[in-house]
Order: structure tokens, then C-alpha cells, then sequence
């Protein structure tokens, strides 16, 4: 059995999350959470594969006891099973941290032969969560993958570098993060949702006490090896100028060169 | 957990306060009880602007690396097939300012094959010592090789901090290293600074962009940035070549893949508006489709990509998968210059997030203007011909 697990995660509505310039406290944006759109292309990308090699397919999540919302949608969209890693101790951590947790989440899970990512989130929009899980894992990865076919036991896989396609294949057991418009993401079955309900028989909840690690200091906050020291506001986009006369194409190539774009 | 709930000061006021307060809807109170969920951000919101004495921030005491130890502010010297990556360089420069705050020396870190060119061109522009780990295998970038011997150089040489460009290989990369190494690892940071104890000051937009965050790595070592192209400037070359080149021994043990490459294809110019970094967009001031060629001039000229608005798409003179806008696609680069378009919502809702709107129009009252960071008020007949003519001149010099 082709075992696939893909890892989502629920993120903002809207990727606004504002200063309020009085009180100097975030505004959240009351947008409902939704999951991250790139992640819906590496489902897709699973459940394809999980059909044409009689596969099955794990989603696996971290975050608020909220996020099995998400959970819930990829199992409408055809996944067989969910897994939500929720505990106070995996708060606030970083890529490492995260990544690390991940991995101890699919050691829980067990046997698989195929990791999936999507190329990252839009709240974190950091891209890299899944290399260091696949380093954690101690498997190999491919990053920007943009298409995969299953053969011989290994994975033939089209993906993108800086100026280059690559066709290559990779041995199994690996992990994949995907390309941006690789797809076009199902959408969730109405006949799965009256089906499956609240899923509460495919969705498992792992705490800290379920993971195999017993260290509090790998995880969260304390696994963290990077710290938030301050959080401000960008600076503003200077005030909009205006030019109705003389050379204008000299204006023009001038704001091009102050700006670096020549 | 950094964040201490102090029960005994939360009442029934200042714990619904602490619940709206909290922007990720980590903060509950129930019962007479707080309580902080798994969607906690820690942003510490709650701790410097909450009611006071209700949450406070405990700092981990970890145990941290011996900084001394480590010396060097090392740039990854990103080689697709033989070409060093232009980031490479604006990352140089930025080391050397960083390095020279704390008196360390800048290394570049050259993986490869045929590498000599290279080891010049990075040693031109400044850098002490040039690691080179030159060989026929390396050639084609294989991230587990690649790994293995950034690792390996890393082991060796212990530098303090490692700058790579956010590139597709970068990306992949260096997550890869810092995982391995178990260090901190901050994406995309659009500024660097140095501390006097050697702790890389990262700066980049969190939660989704409208807010920065500094970020540092306090207790381990090396620690990692990626840095995207052309967001700090490239330097000058030095005059006088001082640093040196270390060619290092290749080691059998690192030529252990689990992936063959069975080709390789130079890639087709992207079309993904969406994508790009850099857009010309035209609207209805352009008359005829003949007139695109001097609209395609000038994008190539920025190293950018043609977009349109909703009526050139209606007219034939684009497919929709260039269109910007509500029914086509959103783009967000960080320079959009739009031509002869009126701006309608439509439009501008799919393109107000871009970093920098020139917008040339020749109706000053045009709604363009409203959204534009520049407003060009004339005719882009005029105005475009010149401009591509100023810009070939500027880089004939």
C-alpha cells in the first residue's frame, strides 16, 4: 500500500494582520481562517497519486484544536484520515521547531513512503518547513516539484530550479514540496461532508505526551532557535507625488533608478 | 512556556479584555479562569499592552553556545550550472558591513565544478577567503551532496553567521543545513545588522506582511538568513584582490544520493504574471496591438513581464491569463508601472499591493492616480519611446 502523508496547515482569511496606530496592538482581521491555498495544490497533487497507485492518504496538521477544521475539509476533498498535533508546549515555535514537531508527528503516525508539502504558507510565508522536516526525517527532499509519476518503487519528478527544469528520480522514502499553479485543487465532495460529518472516526489527536521525544526543550517556544526580539510597523510607503510638467520620461527613468529597478 | 497566566489578578474585565486583545484568538476566559490555546503566536501582545499583572513573559534560560568559538560571516555562493547568482554578490557586500562591525572576516562558500572564473569574480568583490570544493560531481546541484559538504565546511571552519540567497536552490538549501545543525534559520529578512555579541540583528515581515518582526538567534551557532535578490545593493569591486582562495579536499563519503538527475532543460520565459517581480501593464491609452512591441521593449528593458487590464484581454490584444484584476489575476511585485489605465477597482484591486505603482496616464483625474505611489501625468506616446531610449543609454555607459 502506497502510504502518502500531506502536511496543511489553517491560516488567516485575509493575510492582514494590521498595527492599530493608537494602541499599538494587532488587529485580527475577523476574516474566518482558512486553509493555506498552497497546501490545497500539494492535496491535490496527494490525492492523485494516492488514487492512480491504489494509495492512501494522511493529512497531518498542527495548531489549535480550530484547525481540525481544516482537517475535516481535506477529508471532504478525499483524504482517509486526519491527524492534528495540538498542545500548548508546540506554541510558538519556529521553522525549526515546527519542523521538528511535524516530524515527530509522523514518526507517531508510522509507515509512509511519500511526504507532501505545499511551497509555503501565507501567514508564515518562510518556504522551509519542509526541507528541515525532511532533514529530520532523514530523508530526501525536492523542492518546487511540479509534476511526480510513481515507477519501480521510486519517484519520477519534474521540478523547478532558479533557471532550470529538472527531471530526476528519487528514491522512496522521500519528501516533496511543491511548485505554486502546479494544479487546480478539487473541491470538497458535498456527499463526503453528509458522509463523514465531523469525522470524528478518521480525525486522531496527538498531544506532547504522544510524541516519542519526551524533551520539552525540542519543542514550542524552547525548541525554538530563533526569538521574536520586537514586532513594529513597516515603514510607510512615502506620500504619492504627482508630475504634470516638463520632461516626463526624465521623471520617469529618474523614479526608476531611485527605486533600482535600472 | 514563555507566557505566565497570573489567575489570581484575572477577573471577569480585564480577562474579556485579554480575550479581545489577542489577534490570533489564542486567549480565553471562562469560568473565572484564563486560558492561553495552541494558536498562541506568542506576539506578546497580551504582555505589553494587556491590563498589567494579568500575563507576563518568562525568558528561557538556555544553555548557549561558547559565540567565541565561532568567526566568520560566510555568503553561500549560489552557482546554478556555472553562473554565480547575482544575490550572491548584494549578500557580500552586506557581510562585509556586517563583519567589519565586529571585526570578523567575510568567507564565500563555492560548490562546483570548473570553478576558477567564479573563485576571481567573488574574491573581486571583496571577500577574505574564497572555500572551494571543486569537483566534476558537483556540478549539478544534488541537495544531499550539497548538504554534506556545506555541512562539512561548516564543521571545519565554524563560521558565526551564514547569508544565502533566497533562491529556488537557497531555499531548499539552507533549511536543509540549519536543521541539520539544529540553528535558527530566519527567511526573506529584508534588513541585517550586527550586534556587538555577534548576534545577527533579522528583520522581515511577519504575519503576513503588514507587520515586521526582529528576529535573532541568541543561543546557537551558525546562524542562517536567506536573503531574496535585490533587496540589498550589490557592491563596488575592490581595487586590490586581498583575500585568498582554500581549495578544499573532496571526500568520498559525501557522494551518497538517493536522487538521479536524468535531465536537465533551460527554462522557458516565465508567463506567470503573478510571479513576476517586475510588470508593465497596459490598459485602453494603447491604441493599436502594433503598439505592444514598445510595451514589450520596455518591460525587457526592466527585466519585467507585460500585463493588462480587463479591456485589452475584451479586445484581443492579450489572453487572460495576462490580465490583472478582480476576474484575472492578482500580482503583487515590487514594481507595477501601468500604462494608459484609468484605474477602475476592478483593476487596482488586484494590483494595490505592489510595492511601488508608477502610474503614467494622461486624465489627471484618472483613479490610477489615487492608488499610484508616483502619478505621471501625460501621454505614454510621448513618454515610453524616451524612456526606453534614457534607460539604453544608461546601460551603454
Amino acid at each position: 500500500m502506497f502510504k502518502i502523508i500531506v502536511c496543511i496547515k489553517q491560516v488567516p482569511g485575509t493575510t492582514h494582520v494590521n498595527i492599530d496606530p493608537v494602541t499599538g496592538t494587532l488587529i485580527r482581521d475577523g476574516v474566518a481562517a482558512k486553509m493555506n491555498p498552497y497546501d490545497l495544490e500539494a492535496l491535490e497533487l496527494g490525492l492523485t497519486l494516492a488514487k492512480d497507485n491504489e494509495g492512501t492518504l494522511t493529512v497531518l496538521s498542527m495548531g489549535p484544536d480550530g484547525a481540525l477544521s481544516v482537517i475535516r475539509e481535506a477529508i471532504y476533498m478525499g483524504a482517509q484520515e486526519g491527524v492534528l498535533l495540538s498542545d500548548r508546549k508546540f506554541g510558538g515555535a519556529d521553522v525549526l521547531a515546527t519542523s521538528y514537531t511535524l516530524s515527530e508527528g509522523i514518526k507517531a503516525i508510522g509507515d509512509h513512503d511519500l511526504i507532501i508539502t505545499g511551497k509555503q504558507t501565507t501567514d508564515g510565508d518562510t518556504a522551509q518547513v519542509g526541507s528541515e522536516l525532511a532533514e529530520h526525517l532523514g530523508i530526501p527532499h525536492l523542492a518546487n516539484v511540479r509534476s511526480v509519476k510513481v515507477h519501480d518503487g521510486k519517484l519520477n519528478c519534474v521540478y523547478s530550479l532558479d533557471q532550470k527544469t529538472v527531471t530526476a528520480d528519487i528514491d522512496l522514502p522521500c519528501l516533496i514540496c511543491t511548485d505554486s499553479g502546479i494544479n487546480t485543487p478539487r473541491l470538497p465532495s458535498y456527499r463526503r461532508k453528509l458522509e463523514y460529518g465531523d469525522a470524528k472516526e478518521q480525525i486522531r489527536i496527538f498531544h506532547f505526551t504522544d510524541m516519542e521525544d519526551q524533551d520539552e526543550s525540542h519543542y514550542g517556544l524552547k525548541g525554538s532557535a530563533t526569538k521574536v526580539e520586537k514586532i513594529f510597523e513597516p515603514e510607510k510607503k512615502a506620500e504619492k507625488q504627482m508630475y504634470t510638467e516638463g520632461d516626463l520620461s526624465e521623471k520617469t527613468y529618474e523614479i526608476l533608478k531611485e527605486n533600482k529597478f535600472i | 512556556m514563555g507566557l505566565i497566566i497570573h489567575q489570581e489578578n484575572i477577573n471577569e474585565e480585564n480577562g474579556r479584555r485579554l480575550e479581545e486583545l489577542c489577534p490570533f484568538s489564542a486567549i480565553s476566559y471562562e469560568n473565572g479562569k484564563l486560558e492561553i490555546s495552541a494558536a498562541c503566536r506568542l506576539c506578546r501582545m497580551c504582555v505589553n499592552k494587556g491590563p498589567a499583572g494579568c500575563i507576563t513573559f518568562e525568558e528561557e534560560v538556555k544553555d548557549s553556545v561558547d559565540k567565541s568559538q565561532y568567526k566568520g560571516i560566510c555568503v553561500y555562493a549560489d552557482c546554478d550550472h556555472g553562473t554565480i547568482h547575482k544575490a550572491t554578490y548584494e549578500l557580500i557586500g552586506k557581510a562585509r558591513e556586517l563583519a567589519s562591525a565586529i571585526n570578523h572576516p567575510v568567507y564565500a562558500l563555492l560548490i562546483g565544478n570548473d570553478t576558477k572564473e567564479n573563485v576571481k569574480e567573488l574574491l573581486s568583490y571583496g571577500v577574505d577567503r574564497v572555500f572551494v570544493y571543486d569537483d566534476e560531481r558537483l556540478s549539478d546541484f544534488d541537495m544531499e551532496i550539497y548538504a554534506n559538504v556545506f555541512s562539512s565546511f561548516i564543521e571545519e571552519y565554524k563560521p558565526s553567521s551564514i547569508l544565502v540567497g533566497a533562491t529556488n536552490v537557497g531555499r531548499s538549501l539552507a533549511p536543509r543545513v540549519a536543521a541539520r545543525f539544529r540553528t535558527g534559520l530566519t527567511a526573506d529578512c529584508t534588513r541585517l545588522e550586527m550586534k556587538e555579541n555577534t548576534d545577527l540583528v533579522q528583520i522581515r515581515p511577519a504575519f503576513g506582511g503588514n507587520i515586521m518582526a526582529q528576529i535573532i538567534t541568541p543561543d546557537s551557532r551558525p546562524q542562517f538568513a536567506t536573503v531574496r535578490y535585490k533587496i540589498f545593493d550589490a557592491p563596488e569591486k575592490v581595487k586590490e584582490i586581498k583575500g585568498e582562495a582554500v581549495y578544499k579536499e573532496i571526500r568520498e563519503e559525501w557522494f551518497t544520493s538517493h536522487v538521479q538527475i536524468l535531465d536537465i532543460k533551460e527554462k522557458p520565459r516565465e508567463t506567470d504574471i503573478s510571479e513576476a517581480e517586475v510588470i508593465v501593464a497596459v490598459g485602453r491609452g494603447l491604441k493599436s496591438k502594433d503598439d505592444l512591441k514598445m510595451v514589450e521593449e520596455l518591460a525587457e528593458l526592466l527585466h519585467g513581464t507585460v500585463a493588462c487590464s480587463r479591456p485589452m484581454v475584451e479586445n484581443g490584444f492579450f489572453d487572460s491569463r495576462h490580465q490583472i484584476g478582480l476576474s484575472g489575476k492578482t500580482v503583487k511585485p515590487k514594481l507595477i508601472l501601468t500604462l494608459g489605465i484609468s484605474g477602475a477597482i476592478q483593476f487596482t484591486s488586484g494590483m494595490k499591493s505592489s510595492d511601488c505603482i508608477i502610474a503614467v496616464n494622461s486624465d489627471p483625474h484618472a483613479q490610477i492616480f489615487d492608488t499610484a505611489n508616483y502619478g505621471i501625468v501625460g501621454d505614454l506616446y510621448e513618454i515610453v519611446p524616451k524612456l526606453i531610449q534614457r534607460i539604453k543609454e544608461n546601460e551603454n555607459v
